[in-house]
């Protein structure tokens, strides 16, 4: 959608001019002598992306992009090939492992995918074939064909309507499969195709296909009778449902990959998170760490060997082929055994890891019963798992005021009419409860003025009035849930039920209908409104100008009983206003101003008297564009606006949308430095900087010299002085003065086109939203939203941002902020769709963030320094123990514990952390705002704790090293005088090391759970097992049994269990000092308190 | 009825686990347990240290170097790689007694046991007795895989090859005779080298699993005659052969080579005047090696080691200067913040 628009704006929109012909039901027009039948393809809808034939290669492949498995490759091939140190299978298993998961979870994936498609292709539908009615599958329909669809079908490609069995040429389809609408919507047959579709002969020349779901461009010509043109209203797109309509035949136009639903189904751009970053950067780091070792180790093999007798000792001599080999290759050989040997200090499973902690932490949000929402009956919908820790990091908030931080539950509140406030006040014996509360009335005047104000209220607008309960069609038919109930006595007006596409709508006319205008629905073309005297007009409506976000405003046009041919539009004040008298502006403004401040929905109405002449112009203008193949809505658009001017304003109204609940308490929490787009969120004491179109006509002067002279002395305010210290001591806020800033959409726009000072005007901005609390931004088209957020999100220090937002005009906005957060709402599904995570209410958001973000960040963060701090010290020893070696790349630790390292023994108590762990409890971290910016700007993944880390590992590995080296200056370990080789060596720092980097997350978990507790003292239990196991018996079908009994013996040597206590105990002491003297990050009920030294 | 369902199926679970409310237990790390765990834990490594330094202490060790690199040593005139069959002596006198059980090791500098190469060039399928590889040895042992005529060298490798083969005889001087010290050559290498891991073929008498093969270019003798005293200490269930199999982690070390545990010298080495005769075969000077022997008792720590003992002291003491350090902050921030 974004890029449509994006597309749209940069005029890179590639269309296709070519459009393609459709001979309805394969019969040739008589005119068309040579019938070619045209070759589209089939109907059936492929969304997996493998076969059973290509899974393997193709998946294997695609796995293989990502650089970490193909690094892994690289080494495992270079063990295959090259003389390594390490057998291919310590490199083979794990990364064989990884392979196999995730290719296990993708194809599982990718199989129901084919349960799917094969559902929808080999389903049964009946297509009509030379007159008769025919059973086909889905898949064999072809373009062309005529379909039967019966009701609570859903249509097996798109269609034209051709037929239906409603009598008013309609029918009603429900696309909630498509853009999660679920109210019904109408579409119309093709005129004069009622009868005799076994004969009809007919071309359909429409574009070809593209994914928009609105737009539909297409000639329909009987070979009889001329070009009809159609539009959307005429197709069926594959994916909706029929409802309400017994039976309809449409022509099959687009089928299989190329309907409007399959063109759509493209996945989504991928986000990345911030600590997928951190990793990378880590990674490089350890890369330059693994090949200087490497580097370092290669030298000092050729320097020590080139001492006399240590190149080729007596009782280690040569093979001839390694005297014959290249001096050169040689080194280039070693280097690769190097690497290969200290590959591991790179994680191979972290990966994997950290994707199965994104994997199944996600189900912890879609699990918490605190996002669930009776009213809906839904929870929290997690729509990537990649994102989890963002939301731990968020640092600009951009809510979009409808529906988000509001109920869109719209409430008629009050009118300006001609310049007088009209309110709407409960008590019901005032007249109409309708009563004037400012400004002079002269009764008789304004009575008229009322009257078509309400007129044009009822007029209008595209509500649908929902039939009462007395149709036989609708019986049972409760989708919405707006009639009254069945058996009571309500009154007819109550009964009524009203469906439009955006709630304001509704309330519009509900508000009308509450000042004695009832709007009675349409028939045919007629609309019927009953007035106060409940007499019932009727108007014919000629056209519908329709609304779309870029006009923000909508028309209709009228024939009234008496003849006269009128034109209401209502709209947005700043698309109204400059096409009615200026004078009348000056009148109504001021109310629309100050109802727009308080937080209402305005929309001013206006009319215009069309002469007959006027209209037929605009009824030609329409016509033609309406017909236009190409540029269909430019066209349109330019009609539309033409006719659209000299209207006189009648009035303005004003509806309410409530506050969601806790919604205030919610942004609350924000940091100070949350931008919202929102409103009542300046509180008291909060300076308000404004920057709309209206300051800046103040002067008279040119908007941009003043815009200039506002931003500079606003900057001035805002960033450049020392802000007054004020006495406002909150838990949390800063003591500077809060500001507001309030800017619209016209005075915006004006700040990113103004051409040679525009990233001038840009910054200054930037700097003065970075500076305020609060930031409003009224009236933006949702470019302008997404426009927003990219400034804020490219700025310096790249923020994170997120977007949260509940209807079609947000989905750019969600599109374009790392996070995109969907409210479940009643503006359809398309914002959910879009987003990364979706929630029901507004009030989530606090525990999305500062709850689940804050834990899934510090998880996830732990769990990234854990991975490379224990590989650190898991290598470290084996890199020192070359210069014990004569840098021969002997592995001091057998390949077993090589491989089982990072799948077997240290894996689980890490991945059971990064799920469980809850450092501080959900109610502490809700409660207290400010622990939400304790790791704020990726605290824990920044360079110092990465180093800190980085030397923990170090101090580990020298210390497991030397310990033993000292320990086995006297090899002879037992008591029986035996003495202890190679193996007994690296066993022994194994066990230290599985021991100690196990301990040190006991000792950083402070949340366990009996998970936690089985997964840790299970884990060195295994340990301890395994290494009995392993070297308790002679393996079979091994060559080598290099461990056989070495873990027994050593745990036989009284000092080896001191030495491993010891050193277990000397590596664990900086942490607890660290541990007891660092101040407590949250101090617990009946913990001591320490302070820092 | 269809909200009901409805509800029943999306409503999320609401237990412990989903909720992320499972019964935790949230260990603190406070000053009150800290410090007198550290307090417990400095004294019990000190008790320990001082148990360990004692001990240490108390173990005699008595080491010589025979390489033969001074001129002053007897051994000097075998130095010269050349000379076959040259014996030399290393006299010693014990003012005390040397107490008993006395271990004799032989120990190698600037020897690289540990290099890769050499470690993997050995054949494990041929020393655990498969007689297929008898024939065709594994080709990780070359150089040492086939001589020059493609006979298979058993046991094949550099690792075997290059077996330790100094002899060594002890004589105590009593009254200017020369009396033997017995040897003890049992229970030098590990109980499971020698009786699982390591098998002869099965084949009686064992020379005849050895037909068609050479001896290591390096031996002397064939691996079916080390030792001609007692017949279940040959082939490579030969105790010698196992500790020199397995390898030691670091390019200075010693090996077990015998216990004095017999007749007189059961309860150790009694004063006076010792003579040890080293048939001097193993040439280490042409890679800067050292050759040494050494008398040792062992505890039940093992052999003398001064370093786990000391470190113990000072890691006990550092706990407990940790625990003090603290308990003075404790004083000084704790009880102002207390209510």
């Amino acid at each position: 959608m974004l890029r449509r628009r994006l597309n749209r704006l940069f005029g890179r929109d590639e269309r296709r001019v070519d459009s393609r012909t459709i001979y309805v039901g394969h019969r040739p027009c008589p005119a068309t002598d040579t019938f070619i039948p045209p070759k589209f393809c089939d109907n059936r809808i492929v969304s997996s992306k493998y076969t059973v034939w290509n899974f393997l290669p193709k998946n294997l492949f695609e796995q293989f992009r990502r650089i970490a498995n193909f690094y892994f490759l690289i080494i495992f091939l270079v063990q295959v090939i090259v003389d390594t140190p390490t057998s291919p299978v310590t490199s083979g298993l794990p990364l064989f492992f990884v392979i196999t998961v995730t290719a296990i979870k993708q194809g599982y994936e990718d199989w129901l995918r084919h349960k799917a498609d094969n559902e929808v292709n080999k389903y049964l539908v009946t297509v009509l074939e030379d007159g008769r009615r025919a059973r086909k599958e889905s898949e064999k329909i072809k373009v062309g064909d005529v379909v039967e669809v019966v009701e609570d079908e859903t249509f097996p490609c798109d269609l034209i309507l051709l037929q239906s069995s409603r009598e008013d040429e309609t029918c009603f389809v429900t696309t909630a499969s498509l853009d999660g609408e679920s109210n019904h919507k109408t579409h119309y047959t093709v005129p004069d195709t009622e009868k005799g579709l076994e004969s009809l002969s007919a071309t359909v020349e429409c574009e070809q296909p593209q994914p928009d779901l609105y737009k539909f461009v297409t000639f329909f010509s009987l070979c009889v009778v001329s070009l009809r043109s159609l539009g959307p209203e005429n197709l069926l797109l594959k994916g909706a449902t029929l409802k309400n309509t017994q039976k309809i035949y449409g022509v099959a136009v687009y089928s299989g990959m190329e309907t409007k639903m399959a063109l759509n189904y493209q996945g989504k751009s991928q986000k990345r998170s911030v600590v997928e970053k951190s990793i990378n950067a880590f990674l490089l780091v350890y890369l330059c760490i693994l090949v200087s070792k490497a580097l370092v180790c290669t030298t000092l093999k050729y320097v020590w060997q080139s001492q006399p007798g240590q190149e080729e000792p007596w009782y280690n001599q040569k093979t001839q082929k390694e005297k014959d080999a290249n001096l050169y290759l040689n080194m280039f050989t070693d280097f690769l055994s190097f690497m290969v040997l200290f590959n591991f200090i790179i994680p191979v499973s972290m990966y994997v890891t950290v994707e199965m902690q994104k994997f199944l932490g996600s189900f912890f949000i879609s699990w918490d019963k605190d996002f669930f929402d009776p009213e809906i009956q839904e929870g929290a919908l997690v729509n990537t798992s990649d994102l989890n820790e963002e939301l731990g990091q968020v640092e600009y908030v951009f809510t979009d005021k409808t529906g988000t931080l509001t109920q869109n539950s719209m409430e008629f509140i009050e009118c300006c009419i001609d310049g007088f406030q009209y309110k709407n006040r409960d008590s019901s014996t005032e007249l109409d409860g309708f009563c004037v509360t400012d400004g002079p009335v002269s009764m008789l005047q304004q009575k008229e003025e009322e009257e078509l104000f309400l007129r044009a209220l009822c007029l209008c607008h595209t509500v649908q009035v929902k039939e009462s309960t007395g149709q036989e069609d609708w019986v049972g038919d409760q989708v919405d849930g707006v009639l009254g109930l069945d058996g009571e006595m309500v009154h007819p007006a109550e009964l009524r039920g009203f469906i439009a596409s955006s709630p304001d709508e509704v309330a519009l006319v509900k508000g009308a209908m509450k000042y004695g205008f009832t709007f009675l629905g349409m028939e045919s073309k007629n609309m019927r409104v009953m007035n106060r005297d409940k007499d019932v007009e009727t108007y014919e409506l000629l056209h519908v100008l329709n609304f779309d976000p870029v006009r923000r405003r909508m028309s209709v046009i009228v024939r009234s009983k008496c003849g006269d041919i009128m034109l209401f539009c209502k709209g947005a004040d700043s698309s109204i206003f400059p096409r009615v008298r200026q004078e009348e502006v000056d009148r109504i403004s001021m109310h629309v101003e100050r109802n727009a401040t308080v937080g209402y929905r305005t929309l001013c109405v206006a009319y215009k008297l069309l002469s007959s002449e006027e209209y037929a112009q605009a009824d030609a203008g329409l016509r033609e564009a309406r017909l236009a193949l190409d540029d269909r809505e430019e066209k349109l658009m330019a009609v539309y606006n033409q006719v659209e001017t000299g209207m006189s304003l009648i009035g303005a109204t004003a509806v309410e949308d409530r506050l969601q609940e806790e919604a205030a308490e919610t942004m609350e929490m924000e940091t100070a430095k949350s931008t919202c787009y929102a409103c009542r969120l300046f509180q008291r004491g909060t300076e308000l900087l404004e920057l709309t179109v209206r300051t800046l006509e103040d002067g008279g002067r040119r908007r941009e010299e003043r815009l200039h002279e506002v931003l500079l002395d606003y900057h001035k305010r805002a960033v450049q002085d020392p802000p007054p210290v004020k006495t406002r001591v909150t838990s949390w806020t800063s003591a500077k003065q809060d500001y507001g800033f309030i800017i619209d959409g016209a005075t915006l726009s004006l700040v990113f086109n103004s051409s040679p000072d525009s990233s001038h005007y840009k910054s200054l901005f930037l700097q003065i939203c970075q500076n305020c609390t609060t930031v409003l931004c009224c009236r933006m088209a949702p470019l302008q939203k997404a426009q927003i957020v990219n400034m804020v999100k490219n700025s310096k220090g790249s923020p994170i941002t997120l977007s949260i937002g509940d209807g079609a005009n947000d989905v750019s906005m969600i599109l374009e902020a790392h996070i995109g957060i969907g409210i479940k709402g009643k503006e359809g599904r398309q914002a959910v769709r879009n987003s990364d995570y979706a929630i029901p209410k507004l009030k989530h958001l606090k525990k999305l963030l500062l709850g689940h973000g804050h834990l899934y960040y510090v998880r996830i963060a732990h769990l990234v320094q854990y991975f490379f701090y224990k590989n650190l010290c898991f290598i470290l020893p084996q890199f020192l123990y070359q210069f014990f070696c004569g840098s021969s790349q002997q592995p001091l630790y057998d390949a077993a514990y090589l491989t089982m390292y990072n799948i077997c023994f240290t894996s689980m108590p890490i991945l059971a952390y990064s799920l469980l762990e809850q450092h501080i409890c959900m109610e502490v971290l809700m409660s207290n705002a400010t622990l939400y910016r304790d790791v704020a700007k990726n605290a824990m993944l920044r360079w110092s704790p990465f180093l800190y880390w980085t030397l923990l590992g170090v101090y580990q590995g020298l210390l497991f090293f030397f310990g033993v080296r000292f320990l086995f200056s006297n090899p002879a370990l037992q008591d029986n005088g035996q003495v202890f080789g190679n193996w007994s060596y690296g066993t022994i720092v194994f066990t230290v090391l599985v021991f100690t980097v196990t301990l040190k997350l006991a000792m950083d978990t402070r949340h366990w759970t009996w998970i936690n507790h089985f997964v840790i003292w299970g884990s060195l239990a295994f340990y301890m097992f395994f290494s009995f196991f392993w070297g308790g018996i002679i393996w079979p079908f091994l060559r080598q049994q290099r461990l056989y009994f070495v873990f027994a013996n050593m745990l036989r040597s009284v000092s080896a269990w001191l030495v491993i206590i010891l050193l277990i105990l000397l590596s664990l002491l900086p942490e607890i000092l660290l541990l007891v003297l660092r101040k407590p990050r949250w101090p617990h009920s009946r913990q001591v308190r320490y302070t820092h030294i | 009825m269809m909200k009901e369902e409805l509800e029943t199926t999306n409503r999320p679970d609401n237990t412990a686990f989903t909720q992320q409310r499972l019964p935790a237990w949230q260990p603190m790390l406070s000053a009150g347990i800290v410090i007198p765990g550290f307090v417990l834990i400095g004294l019990a490594f000190i008790g320990i240290g001082v148990a360990l330094f004692i001990t240490s202490q108390n173990i005699t060790v008595l080491e010589k170097d025979y390489t033969g690199v001074e001129t002053t040593s007897d051994c000097y005139k075998c130095s010269n790689p050349s000379d076959k069959n040259c014996t030399c002596k290393l006299e010693f006198s014990l003012s005390t007694l040397f107490e008993g059980p006395v271990f004799f090791y032989y120990g190698l500098s600037n020897y690289f046991q540990s290099q890769r190469s050499y470690g993997a060039s050995k054949d494990e399928y041929q020393l655990s007795g498969d007689l297929d590889y008898f024939k065709t040895p594994i080709s990780a042992c070359s150089p040492y895989q086939y001589d020059a005529n493609q006979n298979p060298i058993v046991p094949c490798g550099s690792l075997a090859n290059s077996m330790f083969n100094d002899t060594f005889k002890l004589y105590q001087i009593v009254n200017g005779t020369k009396k033997l010290v017995p040897f003890d050559g049992k229970g030098i290498a590990w109980w499971t080298d020698y009786n699982i891991k390591y098998r002869n073929p099965s084949v009686t008498p064992l020379k005849n699993a050895f037909n068609g093969t050479v001896k290591p270019s390096f031996w002397s003798k064939p691996a079916y005659e080390l030792d001609t005293s007692d017949p279940s200490n040959n082939g490579f269930v030969n105790q010698d052969f196992l500790v020199w199999m397995r390898r030691a982690a670091l390019p200075d070390f010693r090996k077990l080579y015998r216990r004095i545990t017999e007749g007189d010298y059961a309860r150790g080495l009694p004063a006076g005047n010792y003579s040890l005769e080293i048939a001097y075969n193993y040439p280490v000077l042409s890679f800067g090696g050292r050759k040494k022997v050494v008398f040792s008792n062992v505890s039940w720590m093992g052999g003398k080691n001064q370093f786990l003992g000391i470190a113990y002291l000072v890691v006990g003491s550092l706990c407990v200067v940790m625990s003090m350090v603290m308990l003075i902050v404790y004083a000084k921030f704790k009880f102002p913040e207390d209510d």
